[in-house]
């Protein structure tokens, strides 16, 4: 488990370097955030009865999702780990006492909080500033704000957790285009990244929210702006375990018939 | 003690002629190519052994050392190393080895060399007493100390070499598996780590296995040489088995090459 620990610190440290790289990130996911929550607001005002989401709960959704985008965006994955496996450096990860998955998964972890941890203080402090339909509120309770907190971690885990299918199918598929396009896109979408999953069409929501992409940013951001039931919450933490548990079991199964059958490539 | 025997090894290539025609007919029909990498290979490396292992490039060397460290998994054959299955049972296998691959970096490339090997200390669970004797050791040595602070992209080729061979040995392994430690390296670097292998050899009785094309790393660490070529192990012998009159040793292992026909 250590050494696990030890790679997750390493990795956090190298995350924490690139200041440049997080306040462009800052600028990019305020802009961002202005700009969806304007659209969100016209929609609003256009026809409020028809909102799923009060205004209110729709900010505090988009900011949230700015101040924490680095835990769950899915385009962002880890280069390095695509780079080894392409150029052949994996044989050294190979020679020793490490499983690659934990590996992998330590490492892509500490890179998402280290990148959450350097851009979300700026955006959560001024958002909770702002003039009152485009604000920041206050968790509905000191209860949302534990579970939250459990639950932004759960979906964090779901989140790596999937990625690393990518990492894993990338040993069979060399190049990490094809695999990484198809995920992406799927995630982003069905994730609730663009809009949140209450807006979808109620038959599609009941899908939606049974696969494994509602149990990332959906549920924190959810719990956070109280716009969940407490049976609906409940439902969702299970959910959020159910994924995690079976994600990783089937990423651990694919990494070590991957390992079995691996060619290195280069001299 | 590590052994080999009828060890085979094959890889499939996907093989086109040049042009967009060829291109687009591989779209539905691909032609591989099977290349036997190893074939029939077989030797014994006793403990304490300095074992020069050469050949051509693509002759299986690579292979070899890939198999003997765990990586690769044998088409058929037998391998054991020191009673163990490298491929069967990777994770305690590779406790007890150290590799160092002269093309490829173990260190990680952002953060200052001390770093890495603090990590490589984790990942091995060295006792904190053998890591810093160690440590002081190879510091010493390889003449790391300017180094351990700076960050790895900064360190010139024969600086990272140094660092990486005391990467591989932190953690104490009986067996040491050299791919090509020289390659690139300058006159001065080459020859520091000639001598630290040979110390290495000599006051740990670490077995060293070294692929390499510079035959004067053979002429000045190994007794013993296995060449390979087209995935055979043509000759196992030593230095002087090969030698003939006073020709150099490239004339030598030339003049062999083309006997075999493996060019």
């Amino acid at each position: 488990m250590k050494k696990y620990l030890s790679f997750f610190r390493l990795s956090f440290t190298m995350g924490l370097q690139y200041r440049a790289a997080a306040l462009a990130g800052i600028v990019t996911q305020f802009a961002w955030g202005f700009l969806e929550i304007l659209v969100f607001q016209a929609f609003y005002e256009a026809e409020p009865e028809m909102f799923p989401m009060t205004m209110s709960a729709t900010a505090s959704y988009v900011w949230m999702q700015q101040a924490f985008l680095a835990l769950f965006a899915t385009w962002m994955m880890e280069n390095d780990i695509f780079d080894t496996i392409a150029s052949g450096n994996i044989s050294y990860s190979l020679c020793r006492p490490i499983r690659i998955y934990h590996m992998w998964f330590s490492q892509s972890t500490a890179t998402r909080v280290s990148r959450a941890v350097l851009r979300c203080f700026p955006i959560l402090i001024v958002a909770a500033f702002l003039p009152k339909n485009y604000r920041m509120a206050k968790p509905a309770s000191a209860g949302h704000f534990g579970l939250f907190v459990i639950t932004l971690i759960l979906g964090l885990l779901v989140t790596v957790a999937f990625s690393m299918l990518v990492y894993v199918l990338t040993f069979f598929t060399i190049s990490p285009q094809g695999v990484r396009i198809v995920f992406t896109s799927m995630v982003e979408f069905f994730a609730g990244a663009i809009i949140p999953l209450p807006f979808f069409p109620a038959n599609w929501q009941r899908v939606l929210e049974l696969l494994p992409f509602a149990s990332m940013q959906n549920v924190a951001l959810r719990i956070y702006s109280g716009s969940m039931t407490v049976t609906e919450m409940q439902k969702a933490v299970a959910l959020q375990i159910v994924w995690l548990v079976a994600l990783t079991a089937f990423g651990n199964l694919l990494c070590r018939l991957a390992e079995k059958k691996v060619t290195i490539q280069g001299g | 003690m590590i052994t080999m025997e009828h060890v085979c090894k094959s890889y499939k290539i996907a093989k086109r002629n040049a042009g967009f025609g060829e291109a687009f007919k591989a779209l539905f029909h691909r032609e591989y190519e099977v290349i036997h990498a190893l074939s029939d290979v077989s030797f014994t490396i006793h403990d304490g052994e300095m074992v020069g292992y050469i050949g051509p490039n693509g002759a299986g060397k690579s292979s070899t050392i890939k198999i003997l460290s765990g990586i690769l998994t044998p088409d058929s054959g037998t391998v054991t190393v020191d009673g163990r299955i490298p491929y069967k049972d990777r994770m305690r296998h590779v406790k007890e080895i150290g590799v160092v691959f002269g093309q490829r970096s173990q260190l990680w490339w952002d953060v200052p060399v001390i770093d890495s090997f603090e990590l490589l200390r984790d990942i091995y669970a060295i006792p904190k007493e053998t890591y810093h004797n160690n440590l002081e050791e190879l510091t010493e040595l390889l003449n790391l100390k300017e180094l351990l602070r700076s960050p790895v992209r900064q360190l010139s080729l024969g600086q990272r070499m140094r660092c990486e061979i005391a990467a591989s040995l932190l953690h104490s392994p009986k067996i040491l598996f050299l791919d090509e430690p020289t390659i690139g390296l300058d006159a001065v670097s080459k020859i520091a780590v000639r001598e630290f292998i040979q110390k290495q050899n000599e006051v740990h009785k670490t077995t060293v296995i070294l692929t390499t094309h510079d035959m004067q790393d053979i002429e000045a660490l190994s007794k013993r040489i296995i060449l390979i070529g087209k995935g055979r192990i043509l000759l196992d012998g030593t230095l002087e088995d090969i030698k003939r009159g006073d020709a150099g040793i490239d004339e030598t292992v030339a003049e062999l090459y083309r006997a075999y026909d493996i060019e």
